[in-house]
């Protein structure tokens, strides 16, 4: 534990660092977003769509939502490996996961994506 | 009384594993405000807490996992040239009319998709608290995010659950086997 993280802990009085929540709010946050990304560009471009149908009977829903867990997973681990002994910014990350959850609901919502 | 496989099937998504976890929801979040905003050191609602959310990511999974793998191809499957009676292909026959074509364009492209933001919101709550438990309240961003994250899953499921009762009243998931569940008596 570095001395940011001691001074953090001793700040909020937790035994624990915020690194965990921080990893695992930051990679929510990400793999949601990419969902987003994912059903605006298989809406807008029909060759992405063709590419994302790797399980035929559910269509390209099964790639879009494939990818976005596999994107989750991912940052969530790296995160994890990288944060979970320290404190981070927390509050800095906290309003970046809300606006990824935020624009995630708007890229899922299809009069928005109709209107892109 | 009978139900097909197919409407069995989609009563355990919907009823069983959507409903659940929408009832779970309103608890969850009760709890965790009292849980990480109140100064109550009950460590027994901080593990019923735990076991609450760790079962409503494991439902919310059964949820879209179900319905985007055994329920969606179902819903969308593609009927044989010829075929007039759309009654087991539901995405056809809501395309068919104008009258109901905006179920499908508008209810199922937005359930389909949405629905997929709640096990991980859900996922992300649950794995925090079972890290932080109680000690979520000293951390006053992180509790935050949680409750929002969970606030986030009860709403994309109740689009997704909403939607998918009225996709289902209009055009339903028939077919496969037919199990009777009871025959009436004769009166």
């Amino acid at each position: 534990m570095n001395a940011t993280s001691t001074s953090n802990a001793a700040k909020t009085g937790s035994a624990k660092t915020n690194g965990a929540g921080a990893a695992a709010t930051l990679a929510a946050g990400l793999g949601s977003f990419t969902l987003g990304i994912l059903t605006v560009a298989g809406d807008k471009f029909p060759a992405f769509r063709s590419a994302m149908n790797f399980y035929r009977p559910t269509g390209p829903l099964s790639g879009v939502s494939i990818l976005a867990i596999t994107v989750w997973i991912i940052t969530w681990l790296l995160l994890h490996a990288l944060w979970s002994h320290r404190d981070v910014a927390m509050k800095r990350i906290a309003i970046a996961a809300f606006l990824l959850l935020a624009a995630s609901l708007l890229f899922t919502f299809p009069p928005f994506i109709d209107a892109i | 009384m009978e139900i097909t496989s197919r409407g069995l099937w989609t009563l355990l998504h919907g009823m069983g594993f959507g409903a659940l976890f929408l009832l779970g929801c309103s608890a969850a979040m009760l709890e965790l405000w009292r849980v990480c905003w109140s100064n109550d050191n009950d460590t027994r609602s901080d593990t019923a807490l735990k076991w609450l959310l760790s079962i409503m990511a494991v439902l919310a999974w059964f949820a879209v996992l179900t319905g985007t793998y055994m329920v969606y191809p179902w819903y969308r499957a593609v009927a044989p040239v010829g075929t007039h009676d759309l009654v087991l292909y539901p995405q056809l026959l809501l395309r068919s009319s104008p009258q109901t074509v905006l179920w499908h364009t508008l209810g199922m492209e937005w359930k389909e998709h949405v629905a997929w933001l709640c096990p991980i919101a859900i996922t992300m709550a649950a794995a925090t608290f079972n890290h932080y438990g109680s000690d979520l309240k000293r951390h006053r961003s992180l509790r935050s995010v949680v409750l929002g994250f969970v606030f986030v899953a009860f709403v994309s499921a109740a689009i997704a659950g909403v939607w998918g009762a009225m996709l289902n009243k209009y055009a339903p998931t028939n077919g496969g086997r037919t199990h009777t569940l009871t025959l009436a008596e004769e009166k």
